[in-house]
């Protein structure tokens, strides 16, 4: 089934899943999937600004909401697979272990055990703590009955 | 993604302004060679050269790219961001390897008198900057002429100049790199054979 969603749409999902992964448990996982095998750093860990902007108004403009620090990291492994990470705030670490992670992504070899290891636990995690304040923020929702009757 | 990509300067601030620094003295002064290093250059490319696109190449500064450089094109893709074109009339910077580079210039904008920033300038790696043909240099930034010995010029390289020197204030600017070594050629400057 994997095979047929395209490479970009399922390493967009990892890469999304590892960017907001934190250092420790990124390790941890990693070490639990085969460790990080030896690799050289191509660019980086460094830590830049982009800006984030989004639509305003109706006609849909782009509209600068603002800058945000962010970290890249790129790493080569001495197979050649080489791997990519932005991750928001100054966390070099986190950065290069998320390169790490996804050029490992990338090995046909590791890749299953990766995935089983490191992106889907990540994922789960990720996934629960969403729900979890979704549950909360929906908890202290107003309703305005009043409102919604003069509308109707 | 297999790939053969190498890192940039080891240092990449630090790397980036001695090597400007290096380039501005080295344009200032003409007819000076000056020594750089703190990258490992991935082939063909030298040393000199690699640092040099690494320094004034970003995402703003189209790039005309030699297609004898071709392996060197992703590394500087990756490290650079500067967008690699094939028409030479629209580029920034060129990256030649060969002298052929010099017939007519490829077509590469000398800018205009209204604007003669908006030239080109070329970053032509060269054999040897310690030996091979003396040229003579005269011009701003030098008190008395001053030689240059290049190894990898054309023949006829004293007459190509003068009809671009010719131009001024229009013109292309001219970066030689060899080994770990450069030395510029502004317009402004003026070559006969030594």
């Amino acid at each position: 089934m994997t095979d047929r969603v395209p490479v970009e749409t399922r390493r967009q999902r990892w890469m999304a899943i590892l960017a907001r992964a934190p250092a420790e448990g990124l390790m941890t996982l990693l070490n639990e999937a085969g460790g990080a095998p030896e690799y050289t750093v191509l660019r980086g860990p460094e830590g830049g600004l982009v800006m984030v902007r989004g639509r305003a108004g109706g006609g849909g403009a782009p509209f600068n909401l603002g800058e945000m620090t962010v970290t890249r990291c790129t790493v080569r492994l001495d197979s050649g697979l080489v791997g990519h990470a932005y991750v928001a705030g100054r966390e070099p670490r986190r950065a290069e272990l998320a390169a790490l992670v996804d050029a490992l992504m990338q090995d046909p070899e590791r890749a299953e055990t990766v995935e089983a290891r490191v992106i889907a636990p990540l994922e789960a995690c990720q996934a629960a703590r969403r729900t979890e304040r979704a549950g909360k923020a929906a908890s202290t929702r107003v309703q305005f009955f009043a409102m919604q009757t003069m509308r109707t | 993604m297999m790939s053969a990509l190498t890192p940039g300067f080891a240092e990449p601030v630090s790397g980036a302004q001695a090597c400007f620094r290096l380039v501005l003295d080295a344009m200032a002064r003409p007819g000076q060679v000056h020594a750089l290093g703190g990258v490992a250059a991935p082939a063909p490319l030298c040393d000199a050269a690699a640092a040099v696109v690494l320094t004034l190449l970003d995402h703003e500064t189209p790039l005309w790219l030699d297609p004898e450089a071709e392996a060197a094109k992703a590394w500087i893709a990756f490290h650079t961001g500067a967008p690699i074109t094939v028409d030479p009339a629209r580029s920034m910077f060129a990256l030649a390897l060969s002298q052929s580079v010099m017939e007519s210039w490829h077509g590469l904008p000398p800018g205009t008198d209204e604007a003669p920033e908006t030239s080109a300038t070329v970053i032509l790696q060269v054999v040897s900057l310690t030996t091979g043909t003396d040229f003579v240099l005269e011009g701003p930034g030098m008190r008395a002429p001053e030689t240059l010995t290049v190894d990898g010029l054309p023949p006829d390289f004293a007459a190509i100049w003068r009809r671009n020197h010719a131009q001024y204030p229009r013109g292309i600017d001219l970066i030689l790199c060899a080994g770990n070594q450069i030395a510029a050629l502004p317009r402004s400057v003026a070559v006969r054979k030594g």
